[in-house]
């Protein structure tokens, strides 16, 4: 809400500057957003009178006037504007004065017409933003000769303030006035509203039909109004510095009172009334063209104001285009009504509107104001626009008027929610202020809350105004004390940052890539995935949500291969979302992605680019990080991104866990990536689960080593052969591996060569070669039968 | 035995000439062998009289231990002639840079998650986490904020139907940790969070920390020292100035945002605090009894505060990023530089 400093200070006067008031005010939780002076510097205009005009002897369009501003002599000065007349009042730049913009006013020619000064436009002076099309008239009471900045008052500022929802109250100068006076503890006095009385009879019938959204409306006749006339400069000025254009009297009058006290208010032209007016909801299939020309089809929750032959105004949101003043309007009638939050709420938005009124009825306008309102409306009416008052009607639901709300607040609360002891009359004394009715009694206050405040209605309430007002830099500080409990912790369980730390130390950048992704995408990396999809996404591209972090970490790529960076090792953690809502997981993953060499470039030479076998020995040093590798196993499979030959499913317990794999060729040319990349994507709680160590007792005795090698079929994997030799080896082998792998020259075409290093030891005794001989048989045999694998000579 | 200065003096020079350990083991053998020339003299010593073998006995030892000794010196001479030889030889160039994976490094944003759980965990605050699609019970309902509150047009929300949404906070989590445990409770909750909003300054995700302490006899004091002590830690900065401002949140009340005194600036005012000084950095308040309600918590034994902050609007003020935009762009060029 923006508002002129002058305005406030005819309320409340503080000896503060400026600036001191929006500090006050921001402190007490009314943010200052912005100060701007209402107009720019400028110097030497005065209020001057054009005295004669006369066409310019060589241009059609400039008329040489002589003014008088009040020196003495009348100045000579050529104008351009097509509105000059001769007795208007006019700002009038002198020689030597200073225009926004820097722009001096010197004695000029024009068309060799000597002119002294200038007739400004209300733009010129920085008054309009666009351009004005002709000079400024002022009112013929402007006395001569007096400065224009001192003539308007300019010499003031606009304050912005950001208020939060709950503080409706504020949205009026009325309001601020109040939070002003009780931060200053000052008296707080408006203008004198008096209650008009009727000249006429006339009224108009007016039915609540939802008494619940609409439980009071009000309603004035006046009659004989002159809408043509201009709105009063100070009013106009008045409705500038708030932000607020004028349109024509009726409107800004309506305007005007809605920023002095905070009632929105609505003029009907009553010649286009029809019948009675009804408070209802809209019907099926009603329309409405609204004041800004568009026409909306309404729906059966929205709040009207219709008559017999239909919908008038959405109420409390916008008028109708039909139904409101005009220049030809004779009659008025002139709506203030109380509005419930909960009618007005999200309506406007549904309708992607938001309003003046529509903000101030959502957050909730004093029910108590209409009446007010009302009066003061009709009093600057008829002082503008002439014409005669009926009487006021008021059609109201007492039981649907928001009941008066008591609170009870509890000196023991108030200290130890502050841990502080205010004195019992500055409380007292801020309550009151804030326009809270009394009454002290044994251990504390019991109040009641006035009709403009929403945001009050329990202990805490009052507890937050007291602290805001006392000021919270004024409370003290101190910190929380507690009970020293030690928490269990679980030294099986790696955390996330002890995973993540171990792919820093494997050399990879993380990554945090959005969690929506580009359906296109999704669709060409996982076909099948179903995954939720935003029904108000902020652009097509990031409108599903990501099913892995495949695609996230592909972008991610591109992006950077874009950039001439070749050499790629990205890795990130968070949820993937799989399934319909109702049935959905949000898992926490890890990913990673590498491409382009498998070391940094360097002196060493190593040239080569990464494979699956790069990225496999990262994620194993991930596996292997809890000391649970044995809990994992690649096996072959089959992912929709990941080419069908280099592509293995982890599994954790038997339980699929993830993938890992080369991305497909296909996927990566529809992509349009010009480079190989692997992937993987694991489980991170599967991840996480690591083992306490177990000592085993160091054995005295020797190993023994034999080293088998097999030729097998190429498509065998090399685990199906541990395996099965694993199997076979007995209870004391200790460790197997696995030092080579070879196809080539004297190995049968199709198959390959596999070598093995078996390793045997006994805990207390030594082992003899016969034992090891049989173990040895016992492998060589079940794997020529389960693998047809036969032992090289 | 007359030849024996003439022998001695041969072997000194062959010693002395010797080039190489092998050739002074040669030498070795050549005169003081079993058969070596010295020794020989020793064998002839029974052709001399019983007057003369003793001077003459004494002095083929003198000279055997003479060059005996010469030898081992000259070894060492030879030896550590080789040594260093080799050790120039082998001489490499220690200024190239070493072999393997260089590191990584973690996101800033991470990174500051990181940093900012040490500080609470450190003092007995746990780690919560919760769902990112929520439902519109936890992330408004709960929280005080039912439908139409105008506090809903604080966060655009991105929703997938009527009451599944992506959380636009975490404090969900807040409520989810409180209807399934009991008070003393001390939690930060990091996370990704959600809002519509995209522009210079909003991009579409972000991430938050979220705090709750609730407790027998919290007051506002012990916010306020919480997240005094809290910004002085973050930023390592003691006489780092703080301010409470009235704030409004549904779920807290008091409600207040928190302002530093300018980071960058030291609060003289710059373009980073719009010349004011001051620099909003999170929003913080006691817990609201109807949050309490709605998790089960009696409001009257028990108090709490909540707090709430932007994990990449601290770490811009943190490492000077000059643009949100910019964390979500994964570009190593940056990323690399939190390394």
């Amino acid at each position: 809400m923006k508002f002129s400093e002058q305005w406030l200070r005819d309320w409340v006067a503080p000896q503060l500057d400026t600036q001191a008031i929006a500090d006050q005010i921001t402190m007490a939780g009314l943010e200052v957003d912005a100060i701007e002076a209402v107009a720019s510097a400028f110097s030497g205009v005065v209020v001057a009178e054009v005295l004669t005009k006369e066409k310019h002897p060589d241009a059609d369009k400039l008329n040489v006037c002589t003014v008088n501003d009040g020196t003495g002599e009348p100045v000579q000065v050529v104008c351009g504007a097509a509105n000059v007349d001769v007795g208007q009042k006019i700002p009038f730049a002198q020689v030597g004065g200073i225009l926004p913009g820097d722009f001096k006013i010197k004695k000029a020619k024009l068309r060799g017409v000597e002119s002294r000064g200038m007739i400004c436009s209300a733009s010129e002076l920085g008054l309009e933003e666009e351009t004005s099309p002709g000079i400024f008239v002022l009112p013929a009471s402007a006395p001569v000769g007096l400065s224009f900045r001192e003539y308007m008052q300019l010499d003031d500022m606009t304050i912005e303030v950001d208020l939060t929802p709950n503080r409706g109250d504020c949205l009026s100068i009325k309001g601020l006035a109040r939070e002003v006076g009780v931060l200053n503890r000052l008296p707080v006095s408006g203008p004198e509203i008096a209650v008009i009385e009727a000249s006429i009879d006339d009224t108009f019938s007016v039915r609540i039909e939802a008494p619940e959204q609409c439980p009071r409306y009000l309603g004035r006749i006046i009659k004989g109004v002159d809408i043509s006339v201009e709105t009063p400069l100070w009013m106009v000025e008045r409705l500038r510095r708030s932000g607020v254009r004028s349109i024509d009297p009726a409107v800004d009058v309506t305007n005007y009172v809605m920023l002095e006290l905070g009632q929105p208010l609505h003029a009907f032209d009553r010649d286009n009334l029809h019948g009675g007016i009804t408070v209802r909801l809209a019907r099926k299939e009603e329309r409405l063209t609204l004041l800004d020309g568009q026409e909306v089809a309404l729906r059966p929750e929205t709040l009207v104001i219709a008559d017999d032959e239909g919908p008038l105004a959405m109420a409390g949101v916008m008028g109708g285009e039909n139904s409101g003043v005009s220049e030809k309007t004779d009659t008025i009638f002139l709506e203030a009504a109380y509005f419930t939050p909960l009618a007005i709420a999200g309506q406007a938005r549904s309708y992607g509107l938001h309003t003046d009124a529509s903000h101030r009825f959502e957050r909730g306008v004093d029910p108590a104001l209409a009446s007010v309102a009302i009066e003061r409306a009709t009093q600057l009416l008829m002082e503008i626009c002439g014409g005669q008052a009926g009487p006021v009607t008021e059609s109201s639901s007492g039981e649907h008027l928001p009941a008066p709300r008591n609170i009870v607040l509890r000196e023991a609360r108030l200290e130890s929610a502050l841990s502080k002891r205010l004195p019992v009359e500055d409380v007292t004394d801020i309550l009151q202020r804030l326009g809270l009715a009394v009454d002290k009694q044994a251990d504390g206050w019991l109040v009641t809350a006035p009709s403009w405040r929403f945001d009050v209605a329990i202990e805490e309430d009052l507890i937050e105004e007291i602290a805001r007002v006392h000021g919270y830099n004024n409370l003290p500080v101190r910190r929380p004390a507690a009970r020293l409990a030690l928490r269990p912790a679980n030294e099986a369980v790696l955390t996330q940052a002890q995973l993540r730390n171990q792919m820093v130390a494997r050399g990879f950048q993380e990554a945090i890539t959005y969690s929506f992704v580009a359906p296109d995408l999704q669709a060409v990396m996982l076909p099948d995935a179903i995954s939720p999809v935003l029904a108000n996404p902020i652009s097509s591209d990031l409108s599903v949500m990501r099913a892995s972090l495949f695609p996230g970490l592909v972008r991610a790529l591109e992006h950077n291969l874009n950039r001439q960076q070749t050499r790629v090792r990205l890795f990130e953690t968070g949820l993937v979302f799989n399934g319909h809502l109702d049935n959905l997981s949000q898992v926490p993953m890890m990913g990673a992605l590498v491409c382009g060499g498998r070391e940094a470039e360097g002196w060493c030479g190593a040239k080569a680019q990464v494979d699956f076998y790069d990225l496999k020995g990262d994620l194993e040093s991930l596996l292997a990080l809890g000391g649970a590798l044995d809990a994992w196993r690649f096996e072959p499979g089959e992912h929709p991104s990941l080419h069908p030959g280099q592509t293995a499913r982890l599994l954790h317990n038997g339980k699929p866990a993830g993938w890992i794999g080369t991305l497909h060729p296909q996927v990566r040319a529809k992509l349009g990536l010009k480079v190989d990349a692997v992937m993987f994507e694991v489980r991170l709680d599967a991840l996480s689960e690591g083992l306490i160590p177990a000592f085993e007792p160091l054995s005295r005795y020797p190993e023994v080593r034999r080293d088998l090698a097999f030729t097998v079929k190429a498509e065998i994997p090399v685990q199906a052969l541990l395996d099965c030799a694993k199997a076979q080896a007995g209870d004391y082998l200790k460790d197997i591996k696995l030092f080579d792998v070879y196809a080539g020259k004297g190995v049968a075409d199709g198959c390959k060569s596999i070598a093995l290093g078996l390793t045997w030891q006994h805990g207390s005794r030594t082992l003899n070669d016969d034992e090891i001989n049989l173990l040895v048989d016992s492998i060589v045999s079940q794997v020529r039968t389960e693998l047809d694998a036969e032992l090289r000579g | 035995m007359d030849h024996l200065p003439t022998l001695v003096s041969e072997a000194r020079d062959a010693i002395h000439a010797a080039q190489s350990v092998p050739a002074l083991d040669e030498l070795r053998v050549r005169y003081l062998g079993k058969k070596g020339e010295v020794t020989a003299l020793l064998k002839g010593l029974g052709k001399l009289s019983a007057e003369e073998r003793p001077a003459a006995g004494e002095q083929i030892n003198q000279a055997k231990q003479t060059l005996a000794a010469e030898i081992d010196t000259k070894r060492q001479q030879l030896e550590s002639e080789a040594l260093n030889a080799r050790l120039a030889a082998e001489k490499i160039d220690v200024t190239l840079p070493g072999r393997g994976q260089e590191n990584g490094g973690l996101h800033p944003v991470t990174r500051t998650l990181e940093r900012i759980e040490g500080l609470f965990t450190r003092i007995g605050y746990d780690v919560a986490v919760g769902p990112e699609i929520e439902d519109d019970y936890h992330n408004f309902e709960a929280l005080n904020i039912p439908a139409h509150h105008p506090a809903r047009g604080m966060a655009d929300t991105f929703y997938f139907d009527a009451t599944r949404l992506l959380r636009t906070h975490t404090s969900p989590v807040q409520v989810r940790t409180m209807k399934s445990s009991e008070p003393p409770i001390r939690i930060v909750c990091p996370g990704r969070v959600y809002r519509s909003d995209s522009d210079l300054t909003h991009t579409p995700m972000f991430h938050q920390v979220e705090g709750l302490l609730v407790d027998e006899g919290v007051s506002f004091a012990d916010l306020k020292g919480t997240i005094e002590d809290f910004l002085q830690a973050f930023f390592e900065r003691d006489d780092l100035s703080v301010r409470f401002r009235p704030s409004y949140f549904p779920f807290t009340e008091p409600s207040a945002e928190v302002d530093i005194q300018c980071v960058m600036c030291s609060g003289d005012g710059c373009r980073v605090c719009s010349h004011s000084g001051w620099l909003e950095v999170m929003g913080c308040g006691m817990v609201h009894p109807e949050v309490f309600r709605h998790s089960g918590i009696d409001a009257e034994r028990y108090t709490g505060f909540a707090f709430g902050m932007g994990a990449e609007r601290l770490a811009m003020l943190r490492y000077g990023v000059n643009d949100l935009r910019l964390f979500f762009e994964n570009d190593l060029r940056f990323l690399r530089q939190f390394t």
